[in-house]
């Protein structure tokens, strides 16, 4: 009974046992919001799990609300996460590069400044920031949002960088015997190699606006329709229309999550290398 | 191995000072005329390009810059008021000065003027540049092979230029801003354009340390802390064991389990956490679920009572938290070496001695940069307490904070709710003192550890 096999056989049931517990656990909240932007009845709080009847009712309120406007509203993240997500790229990398490749005066003393900006908690500067767009006359458009997300490119760069530095410098070193310069380095050898760091800078700024409500809602204020979904999805849960928009809210929150998701199962793999090969080197 | 020498890379040059003494005419007109080397060695359009840029910022200087730094330590003289108007033979209320615009131009003018001082420097090094050429018989490189070079040697400037222009109006600006505004009276007695307010040197610091916010500050700052050391350690610890479980041998199914944790992580954390906050009210599924089947009478107060808010938020926390380390940590245990385990197997070590002295070590290594960095960000997590308790319980012995505000969500609150922006400020400073200090002992923690190894 007690053999060596038999023992195993336990520990990989209780193992079983416990993934599957946990796995319920990580799964019983999803489920549950996805059954919500289905339910017919009731409000935010319901004393049973499983519906009494479904609707569409939810998802099509969701788009013909017009104190909601969620329809438009995607399509603001949409824009501005697309503009935002190629624009901040492009800059996160070329910081990147240049303050991992290249060498200039100015390098050592501007990462220790770049640390110590980072260490500032953003929320401080928030409010700073709203009364110098509000001085630039921006306030209120997604131009305003594009230029604030974009702005944090300059300071992003250390995961990035952390890539590039495990690169072996030989590579430039023999190409540039070859007469090449530093941009053709740049363009023809160094980012073909990078494209899992590539991807997942692309894959982070592109998710930034679908998840920020509270930055972009002070920029837009009152402006509802330049709101982006997690702003107008946030203002539906106020004291006064939690309850009855809770089911939209619900609905609302599946349809963000469907393509962030699909994205993410597809890209994971690169999400993984990003990390890791931007920790080792912090 | 690409470790250079400091400096080696960069050719020494002759200082400035001696420069002056022994430079020709056009050089030295280069200290006073930005751009006169330059166009005496006929380089006309950088030349006049720093010349355009001089006349500029001293025209800008008299007819504006002036003006605003005098501006920025005044804040401002006149008050907005009523003023008696003869014509109309009423009062009529008059704008007085905005203190808050006042000294965000202040600011500017000295970002400007810094701006210049750096123009200048480039200017004294390009006339210094030509001077040298000129010393060593060499040919002056033309305006083609100039802009050429910022496609080879000085591609950085190319490459950095935007971002650092977004850096520099969206970080450096507002925080050199909100730093000073710690340093005045900017608070809800003192709102522009109604009032002015004024300098008042380290008063609010004062307030915030020893004086009516002390009551506040220490009780926020402790929670803070415990909340940071709590969260990041409960995430790592969990979900290195979770990763451990997955790659356990003998279970199937292992890309189905990492799959479902991981589809968590897809969700924006502003829906999951109001979904938690959902889940886990007084009338909420998860209480309601407990009442029905028996277990509780009546709901637990998993956000009304401070104490089990606390544990509620540290527990929900897990639910974000675990994923991402287990997918980092899953990463790791796939690149980890089997060799050495089977060597550890061989000399008679067990599942638990192997994971840790080699496993754990190895995860903890790897991932030490970023466990400081979640700690920061657990400093700095907004969202959880604001989403899931909005602070609350509400807590009559602080001032403008709840039972569960970070120090993070209290400057929210003083900024948004009570409009005291000196003491936010001044609780964003601390933060930054906080964190940096930590990462600073962190970090070098870690490089030593790192030699030994």
């Amino acid at each position: 009974m007690h053999s060596l096999k038999g023992v195993k056989r336990r520990n990989t049931m209780i193992l079983y046992l416990l993934l599957t517990v946990m796995a319920i656990v990580w799964v019983v909240p999803i489920l549950w919001i996805i059954l919500t932007s289905f339910r017919g009845e009731g409000g935010a709080f319901v004393n049973y799990f499983w519906p009494k009847t479904y609707t569409f009712h939810n998802y099509v309120q969701l788009f013909t609300n017009s104190q909601y406007p969620f329809g438009r509203w995607f399509l603001n993240t949409l824009f501005v996460s697309i503009v935002s997500g190629f624009i901040s790229t492009a800059l996160v990398l070329a910081m990147a590069y240049s303050l991992s490749r290249l060498r200039f005066k100015l390098k050592g003393p501007f990462l220790k400044v770049a640390l110590v900006l980072n260490m500032f908690p953003g929320f401080m500067a928030m409010f700073a920031i709203y009364y110098i767009l509000k001085a630039a006359g921006l306030t209120q458009s997604l131009f305003a949002l594009i230029l604030v997300y974009v702005s944090g490119a300059g300071l992003g760069f250390y995961i990035q960088k952390g890539f590039f530095d495990t690169i072996p410098y030989s590579l430039d070193e023999s190409a540039m015997l070859d007469g090449a310069t530093k941009w053709q380095i740049f363009t023809k050898i160094t980012l073909p190699l990078s494209k899992p760091i590539i991807v997942f800078t692309a894959l982070t700024a592109f998710t930034g606006p679908w998840m920020d409500f509270i930055f972009a809602q002070v920029i837009m204020g009152d402006n509802v329709k330049n709101y982006t979904v997690a702003i107008g999805l946030y203002s539906m849960m106020t004291k006064e229309t939690a309850n009855s928009l809770f089911m939209s809210f619900a609905a609302g929150a599946v349809i963000i999550a469907i393509p962030i998701t699909i994205l993410f199962i597809v890209l994971q793999r690169f999400y993984v290398s990003g990390v890791t090969s931007g920790s080792v080197k912090g | 191995m690409f470790k250079r020498k400091k400096h080696s890379t960069f050719e020494a040059h002759i200082p400035l000072t001696k420069l002056f003494k022994k430079a020709d005419g056009a050089t030295k007109a280069s200290y006073i005329i930005m751009g006169a080397a330059n166009i005496a060695n006929k380089q006309y359009l950088k030349g006049f390009i720093f010349l355009l840029l001089e006349i500029s910022w001293v025209a800008w200087l008299f007819t504006t810059g002036l003006k605003a730094y005098h501006n920025m330590i005044t804040l401002g003289t006149h008050a907005q008021g009523l003023v008696y108007d003869k014509k109309l033979g009423i009062s009529v209320l008059k704008a007085g000065d905005n203190s808050m615009l006042l000294l965000l131009w202040g600011m500017l003018a000295v970002i400007i003027t810094v701006l210049f001082i750096l123009l200048y420097r480039a200017n004294l090094g390009s006339a210094r540049k030509i001077w040298e050429l000129k010393q060593d018989g060499e040919t002056l490189p033309t305006l083609k092979q100039d802009l050429a070079s910022l496609l080879d040697e000085k591609m950085h400037v190319t490459l950095m230029a935007i971002p650092m222009t977004g850096v520099l109006f969206f970080t450096i600006l507002p925080l050199i801003y909100m730093i000073a505004i710690a340093f005045t009276s900017y608070d809800h007695n003192h709102l522009p354009p109604k009032n002015l307010f004024s300098w008042v040197g380290f008063a609010n610091f004062g307030n915030v340390i020893s004086g009516q916010m002390a009551n506040t500050f220490f009780p926020v700052l402790a929670w803070t802390l415990i909340w940071a050391v709590a969260a990041t350690v409960t995430s790592f610890f969990f979900g290195v064991i979770l990763a451990m479980m997955i790659n356990a041998k003998g279970i199937k199914g292992k890309k189905v389990f990492r799959t479902i944790f991981i589809l968590t992580m897809a969700i924006p954390a502003f829906i999951s956490l109001l979904i938690m906050n959902n889940m886990f009210a007084d009338g909420g599924l998860v209480n309601t679920l407990l009442i029905n089947s028996g277990l509780i009478k009546t709901s637990l107060p998993f956000f009304t009572n401070p104490l089990f808010a606390k544990f509620t938020i540290i527990v929900v926390n897990l639910w974000i938290g675990i994923p991402a380390t287990m997918l980092v940590t899953t990463g790791i245990l796939q690149n980890q070496s089997e060799e050495q385990i089977e060597a550890a197997e061989i000399d008679g070590a067990n599942k638990f001695q192997i994971f840790r002295s080699i496993t754990f070590p190895q995860i903890v290594f790897v991932m030490a940069p970023s466990l400081i960095q979640q700690f920061i960000g657990n400093v700095n997590n907004f969202n959880v307490i604001y989403l899931l308790t909005g602070g609350g319980p509400a807590n009559s012995n602080y001032y403008g904070a709840g039972s569960t505000d970070l120090l993070i969500t209290w400057l929210y609150n003083l900024t948004l709710n009570t409009a005291d922006y000196n003491l936010a400020s001044v609780i964003g400073i601390l933060i930054f003192i906080l964190s940096a200090t930590f990462s600073l002992i962190a970090y070098k923690k870690i490089s030593n550890s790192g030699m030994e190894a």
